[in-house]
């Protein structure tokens, strides 16, 4: 059993090496594989502001919200086009504390876009926004044909 | 504990991560913290939280800052989720120089603005020698 034990350790340690090396491999292949684009927006290679979004749903209404604290109302873009909803948006480094000296800088600076297919048909002209406690609400009114009907059931 | 003068990177009021990390409710927000020669300007993001949800407690030299969402009384339901429902939860250790007694907060569009302004007596002065 000793000498089991023993012969068993060099023989992990080799493939773990070929673990890791066949990890960097995969890390490598990743690199090259994924598209430019994906490589130029960042998603997770660099650090990039992306708003956490919610769409929910009631019988007339898809509702979309986005986190975007501290947003000033004309910095933010809203469009819809075919069926997809396009928040876009600029926050822009304030200089109310210029000379002053920086202790930790978390919050983001800069631009963001997200966009959300909608998973109903709206009424284009009828959509409203809100922006509230730092959170940008849109409301999409269904159109007619995408909202439930109601069927009534006759029991004889 | 105090060293804050000593350690150049971690001036200013400084956060303690060790209250967050076994902490599932909370989510730890955002901050931005400067220095101005009259006290420091700390920044907070805590979208969907209004002046009724803050929760800023002052303890000795700790102040932590809890902030709750606002409830959502709409009836829709959610086809997909990004956002947290948890609370907001942070814990600063302030530098002693700060006057505890004159801090002011406020908060708009999601964005807490706290100022901590330096107590006057730490501003250096001269010490008379008596014989």
């Amino acid at each position: 059993m000793n000498g089991l034990t023993r012969w068993q350790r060099p023989d992990l340690s080799v493939w773990s090496t070929f673990g890791r090396l066949f990890g960097l491999r995969d890390e490598i292949d990743r690199l090259f594989e994924s598209p430019p684009g994906e490589l130029a927006c960042g998603s997770q290679w660099l650090n990039v502001w992306n708003p956490a979004i919610d769409l929910l749903e009631d019988r007339d209404n898809i509702l979309v919200k986005a986190e975007l604290p501290g947003m000033k109302k004309e910095d933010v873009d809203v469009s819809l086009h075919d069926g997809i909803l396009s928040i876009s948006g600029e926050r822009k480094r304030e200089g109310k504390y210029e000379g002053a000296e920086t202790c930790r800088s978390e919050r983001f600076v800069g631009r963001f876009h997200r966009t959300v297919t909608l998973p109903a048909t709206v009424k284009d002209t009828e959509v409203k926004a809100q922006y509230k406690h730092g959170i940008l609400t849109i409301t999409l009114p269904k159109a007619e044909g995408a909202k439930p009907k109601q069927i009534e059931v006759n029991v004889n | 504990m105090n060293a804050v003068a000593n350690e150049g990177a971690q001036k200013g009021p400084r956060t303690q991560n060790y209250d967050n990390r076994n902490d599932r409710n909370f989510v730890s927000p955002e901050v931005n913290i400067f220095e101005t020669k009259d006290g420091y300007v700390l920044e907070s993001e805590l979208p969907g939280v209004n002046k009724e949800g803050l929760e800023i407690t002052l303890e000795g030299n700790e102040l932590t800052l809890v902030g709750h969402r606002e409830k959502q009384e709409s009836k829709a339901h959610p086809l997909y989720r990004e956002s947290s429902t948890a609370d907001y939860r942070r814990v600063f250790e302030l530098d002693p120089a700060i006057d505890t007694a004159k801090i002011d907060a406020k908060i708009d569009q999601g964005v807490l603005t706290i100022h901590l302004p330096k107590s006057e007596r730490v501003k250096p002065r001269k010490v008379t020698v008596s014989d």
